[in-house]
């Protein structure tokens, strides 16, 4: 009773102080409504305004039609360009992509000899390329085909494939981003505000003082564990809904609450990391140098940016022991493909285990550290 | 201008704020001698100093020195080579990593001496100050006197003729005290016509200096001999006659401090008791075998210089710190570090304000007395009490951050004792609290200690504080020197104050002598005059470069931060934004079970793209395990597959992709299409023999540059600029925001040195470093993930070297906004890691970009820069290929250095 009062007593005097602090105030304020808005809608990963040039040697009304296929979203209006000109946009960057026609293409599709059709692509931008270039290959057969309508049966094939795509069907990557960017702000300010907050305490002499209390090291870590978790537990559902659901428009498929039980066992995870990277670094810069340290590959490697399948094995399995890696996965069940708990229990139960292993772990540390202070 | 005057100030004014630091201040500083500036602090000496020294920025009034306006900016080029300045705080303008010589040899480079004079001055200040024997130990681990006489030798290096000291001798023990002294006294008859102005909060100290000038509130209250100051209040010593100058609303409820002897003794167990206490950290024993044993209600004082050992024993003590050997105890039981019950009967305060500053004062004295669990009814009355007690009652909603010095260090008082404990330890309270303010607070503690008999363990470095105690240790190094009554400890030694009684041991103990002749230099040394010194200098911009480097070198985490961090990060990077899309696990529900079923699944299985997991037996099986993400990709084959295939009638897959990641789910839609394909071509191959054409068009897909279409071709040659972007800016921005939070920056503004040649010499070393950390990026590149590196290595170093010199720049440019490393490095990664990340090209081109993302695109340089990596990586492109890069690469760094120079202030606002 005594300690949950002292737990509770310093975590208040922790609100108190963050509120007092306007710019760390408003800079979590940002990251969870302009940030997310930011990041959401300046970037996409779909193929979005590629650059593509066109070498029109046939100037057929076949070439014609393809050439004006290509529109925005997609990609920007066509440039048209001679074939000199190829490899030098190519190499300068101008270009994603350079369709070739090739003179005499309407001619001989009507023959039916099958001419050649060539699109030089720079593979080096990798997130255009590949999507692009299946985008290319349907524009250009869809417009072949609507043109032979008039000459000839199209022949159907054998097999008819037929996709749905599950959760997203538009694909929109702004569903995908603004929750991703969600979870990457949760775990940042988590870690920095519970780090920052300890070392304030140490760097303001104000921790000495709470040692000659009748307090110990366990009450003190878990007063900012609360306290720091219920900011960005109380940020990150407002985003959520007037953010993501309000400004976005991002349909959210599953259970908020049972998302928000997920956040709050990742918080207890990402929080104990805060206290013991605020323990292992000595003062502001080292914390922020080891944080960028670690948020970057939290933030690369747990799912969020690129499939966790195509990593190597050895990245997938170390990842495994971080929090956000499971975050990311029952985010993404509960949120996109509405999961309930039977299906993301493995993930809860993975983030509670890592979460009482960071937790123990530094609070033996930073028993250690007052232990060993000069 | 008279010659008499060395400085003269008229209607100078300073605010911080709201603050006024100096108010209409009239001043006239006579020349050739010894001025003392007295006053507690905060009263405006150290801004005063700052404004006469021109390193500070006068705000409104006029100040001359030297013969000539400090407002102005040539006047002031033209002086400071006869100028010297040494700021507050222990070593605060010396560089810790550095070693004696190289600091002093820092400073003669700065003053454009060249390396006969400069080691031939150098070895003449170490010995005349006893330094010589430490040339080579680290500025750092020098004790606080030695430190002090180091400034002192770094500020006479250019044998100025106006030497300004603020607070010098702060926290310096007695007889380093002394001894200091007592070099300035020999340097000035060396130099008779150099003016010397110091600023002091000792009072013992300023009555042997010439000229006074008593300071309060930011005015001057008097100024004369001491002998004139003394004669004006008929006080007998400076202190008093200090209070006597003060306006009469501060000196109304002061009385002379009377200490009122302590009852017998009782014969109960001492209080405290240490025997043998020890406390070692590495090699360095910090308390060495201290005993004491301290009474019930007894005033306890531990007097010693900073860093003796005071605050170690103090923690020992409270059970902060565990002793290295020997055991104190506290009212019989051993100190221990969780002994919550003897917490409860001991206050303590630390040396640092230690309370919390966004709190207000009832705040903070309801949050202490909630931690000892008083119940509500009793904290009210306590809380009334304290506050009545303290004298708090005006302040009492104020935040503990916004108090006066005196107000605050009462609060902690107030904190300390709210639970009313039996023992207090004070670790030096009132450090930098003015005479009165002081007195207040010691009537506190007596009266704790005389009426409520609470024992008081207390340190100071004030003599007259030690006096005040009952008894006394007095303390050098670690070591108790003598513990005993002040007066008995004086009479001992039979000396006539307690500071020469301390002088005395601390003689005995360290063999030094408060007057030790130094070896005076030979007289026949050329006399040097400095002239105006030139507008541009490489040796003073190549001094802040090779101190910077040896910083560099010395600060092994941030070497290895800025050297393995990018060597991790590319790892992580190159690994990690994997933009193949491999190992998808699919699944099928196979309604047909056919070996035309199992073909078709067979095709899509053995391809890299795709790893079979357990087949699906039902739709709601498909939907259950879709949404965990188990399988991402579901295949639907409808019953009667393979017969209908037979029969050439058109049969229909479903096929259901996970689209919550986008990116993955489109790169999956192109996969199953290709692989459908690839199946018909074989079905048909099969059947009829040959491959039919399925359209009408045959198109060709070239990739170029990287026909594998591997991620790690394309993101390596990519993730090099992104992180040659990070790390160098970071590093710059906090290696000039440090200098600024340490105080060194004053440098910059006390000496010749421009601001060009400042950022430009701290620029250097940083430069060198990211090249290092470069040429270990394109090894790691083409040696460990084996991409080739097809261009010319002597073109992408240029073009490197360009880049990071913008890249430093920009860190440069944006420590010049901050003041604080901790904004410096907030503001360095949110000014750069968007920009890079999103809008320079990495994933998305440039040309994609529209709004604002494309605006900055096209205005930040990593976008040139990752264009000319890529280009050489994978295109072979040479030189002339990419020249429009190169140039506006290049364009960048004028345009930074330019920014920055005109964005840093070379006198402090």
């Amino acid at each position: 009773m005594r300690r949950l009062s002292n737990i509770y007593r310093l975590g208040i005097k922790e609100l108190r102080s963050f509120v007092h602090d306007r710019i760390l105030f408003i800079l979590i304020v940002w990251a969870f409504s302009g940030g997310i808005y930011a990041a959401t809608t300046a970037t996409s990963q779909e193929l979005h305004n590629a650059p593509i040039a066109v070498v029109d040697e046939d100037q057929s009304k076949l070439s014609g039609r393809i050439v004006g296929a290509f529109y925005g979203p997609y990609f920007k209006p066509p440039i048209m360009i001679s074939h000199a000109e190829i490899d030098h946009g190519l190499d300068a960057g101008i270009y994603t992509f350079v369709v070739n026609i090739p003179p005499n293409l309407e001619h001989d599709i009507v023959a039916g000899k099958h001419p050649d059709l060539q699109v030089n692509i720079d593979a080096t931008r990798m997130t255009q390329a590949f999507i692009g270039a299946g985008y290319i290959q349907n524009i250009v057969n869809g417009e072949v085909g609507e043109f032979l309508k008039g000459y000839r049966q199209n022949t159907a094939l054998p097999i008819q494939l037929t996709t749905h795509v599950k959760f997203n069907p538009n694909l929109s990557s702004a569903w995908f981003g603004s929750i991703m960017e969600l979870i990457n702000n949760i775990t940042m300010l988590s870690i920095i505000l519970t780090g920052a907050a300890l070392i304030r305490e140490r760097e303001h002499g104000t921790l000495e003082h709470l040692l000659v209390m009748p307090l110990n090291a366990a009450e003190i870590v878990l007063a900012k564990i609360w306290s720091m978790g219920l900011v960005v537990l109380l940020a990150a559902g407002l985003s959520l809904h007037f953010v993501v659901q309000g400004a976005l428009h991002v349909p959210i498929s599953g259970s908020i609450p049972l998302f928000m039980c997920g956040a709050l066992l990742h918080l207890f995870a990402a929080t104990s990391m805060g206290v013991f990277m605020g323990t292992v670094a000595r003062n502001m810069p080292q914390l922020g140098l080891l944080m960028i340290l670690t948020i970057l590959p939290l933030h690369l490697l747990s799912g969020g940016v690129t499939p966790r399948e195509s990593m190597p094995e050895i990245v997938q399995l170390i990842m495994q022991a971080a929090p956000t890696t499971h975050f990311v996965s029952l985010a993404q069940a509960i949120l996109y493909r509405g999961a309930g708990f039977d299906v993301v229990w493995p993930s809860f139960l993975a983030i509670i285990g890592i979460g009482g292993v960071f937790f123990t772990l530094s609070l033996a540390l930073f028993r250690k550290s007052l232990a060993s202070a000069q | 201008m008279s010659s008499r005057a060395v400085a003269r100030l008229s209607g100078v004014s300073h605010r911080y704020g709201d603050t006024a630091a100096l108010d209409g201040i009239d001043l006239e500083i006579p020349a050739g001698c010894m001025v003392g500036l007295i006053g507690p602090d905060g009263v405006g000496k150290s801004s005063l100093l700052a404004l006469v020294s021109g390193v500070r920025k006068i705000q409104s009034g006029s100040v001359a020195a030297l013969d000539g306006d400090m407002g102005d900016r040539y006047h002031r080029a033209a002086v400071c080579p006869r100028i010297a300045y040494m700021p507050q705080g222990l070593g605060k303008n010396l560089y810790m990593t550095l070693s004696v010589y190289e600091n002093v040899e820092f400073f003669a480079r700065l003053f454009g001496q060249d390396r006969s004079e400069r080691e031939a001055r150098i070895s003449e200040l170490l010995k005349s100050t006893g330094l010589a024997p430490f040339r080579d130990r680290s500025a750092g681990k020098l004790s606080g006197g030695m430190k002090q006489k180091l400034g002192l030798c770094c500020a006479l290096i250019h044998d100025p003729d106006l030497l300004i000291l603020d607070e010098p001798t702060t926290g310096v023990d007695p007889l380093s005290r002394r001894q200091f002294w007592h070099l300035i006294d020999r340097i000035r008859t060396r130099r008779p016509g150099m003016s010397v102005i110091v600023a002091t909060a000792y009072m013992e100290e300023a009555a042997g200096f010439d000229w006074l000038v008593a300071m309060d509130d930011g005015r001057v209250l008097a100024t004369g001999t001491p002998a004139e100051l003394l004669a004006r209040t008929g006080a007998g010593n400076l202190d008093a006659a200090f209070i006597g100058l003060l306006p009469e609303e501060k000196r109304r409820d002061h009385q002379a401090l009377i200490v009122p002897p302590r009852a017998a003794h009782d014969g109960s167990p001492a209080a405290i008791r240490a025997e043998n206490l020890t406390k070692r950290f590495g090699d360095f024993t910090a308390v060495d075998h201290v005993d004491f044993e301290i009474g019930r209600g007894e005033i306890f004082g531990f007097l010693g210089s900073n860093s003796c050992g005071k605050t170690t024993t103090m923690k020992m003590l409270t059970g902060l710190l565990p002793p290295s050997e020997g055991q104190a105890w506290l009212f019989g039981r051993p100190a221990k570090a969780h002994d919550l019950e003897t917490r409860k009967r001991v206050g303590y305060m630390t040396q640092a304000f230690s309370l919390y500053g966004e709190l207000t004062v009832r705040q903070n004295l309801v949050l202490h007395a909630q931690l000892f669990h008083m119940p509500p009814e009793r904290l009210r009355q306590r809380l009334q009490e304290m506050i009545e007690r303290f004298g708090l009652a005006e302040h009492k909603e104020v935040l503990a951050s916004e108090l006066p010095l005196g107000i605050r260090q009462r609060l902690s008082l107030a904190v300390a004792v709210v639970h009313q404990p039996e023992m207090l330890i004070l670790d030096e309270p009132t450090s930098g609290v003015d005479p009165v303010a002081r007195d207040d607070f010691w009537r506190l503690l007596v009266d704790l200690s005389r009426n409520d008999g609470v024992t008081i363990f207390v340190s100071t470095h004030f003599m007259n504080e030690g006096e005040r105690c009952d008894r006394i240790s007095l303390m050098h190094a670690g070591r108790v020197l003598a513990s005993d009554a002040p007066q008995t400890l004086i009479a001992q030694r039979g000396k006539s104050s307690l500071e020469d009684a301390f002088i005395d041991y601390l003689e005995e103990a360290t063999g030094e002598k408060a007057d030790a002749a130094a070896v005076e230099p030979d007289a026949a040394r050329s006399s040097y005059r400095p002239a105006m010194p030139a507008r541009f200098s490489l040796q003073r911009l190549l001094g802040y470069a090779y101190r910077e480097l040896l910083e560099v070198l010395r600060d092994p985490v941030r070497l290895v931060f800025s050297l393995l961090g990018s060597v991790l990060l590319m790892f992580l990077m190159g690994y990690g934004i994997t933009m193949d899309v491999e190992d998808l696990r699919f699944a099928v529900l196979d309604r047909d079970q056919t070996p035309e079923s199992r073909a078709y699944v067979q095709n899509m299985a053995g391809s890299r793209y795709f790893k079979e997991r357990a087949p699906i037996s039902s739709s709601t099986e498909l939907d259950r395990r879709m949404s965990s993400g188990e399988v991402s990709v579901a295949l639907e084959i409808p019953p009667g597959f393979g017969k209908d295939l037979q029969r050439g009638r058109t049969v229909e897959i479903g096929v259901w992709v996970d689209g919550a990641m986008p990116f993955r789910g489109e790169t999956v839609l192109g996969y199953i299409q290709g692989l459908h394909y690839d199946y018909l071509m074989q079905l048909a191959r099969q059947h009829l023999g040959a491959v039919p054409t399925l359209t009408p068009v045959n198109i060709q897909m070239r990739y170029r540059y990287n026909q594998d279409f591997k991620s790690l071709y394309a993101m390596v040659p990519a993730v090099i600029p992104v992180l040659l972007v990070f790390i160098p800016s970071i590093l710059m921005a906090v290696g000039v925001v440090r200098e600024k939070e340490l105080g060194s920056i004053t440098n910059l503004y006390a000496t010749p040195v421009t601001r060009l040649e400042f950022l430009l010499g701290k620029q250097l070393p940083y430069i060198g470093v990211s090249m290092v950390s470069f040429f270990g990026l394109v090894a790691l590149s083409v040696y460990v993930f084996g991409v080739p590196l097809k261009g010319s290595l002597l073109t992408l170093s240029f073009a490197a070297l360009l880049f990071v010199t913008v890249t430093t720049g920009i860190g440069l440019l944006l420590s010049a906004f901050t003041r604080t490393q901790v904004a410096a490095l907030a503001a360095t990664a949110i000014f750069t890691l968007l920009p890079t990340v999103s809008f320079s090209g990495l994933t998305e081109p440039v040309s994609s970009l529209t709004g604002i993302g494309a605006v900055i695109g096209k205005f930040f340089p990593a976008t040139y820069f990752l264009n000319i990596s890529r280009g050489l990586f994978t295109k072979a492109l040479e030189f002339q290929d990419l020249y429009a890069d190169f140039l506006a690469l290049a364009a960048f760094i004028p345009m930074l250095t330019l920014l920055s120079v005109a964005l840093l202030s070379k006198q402090e606002k």
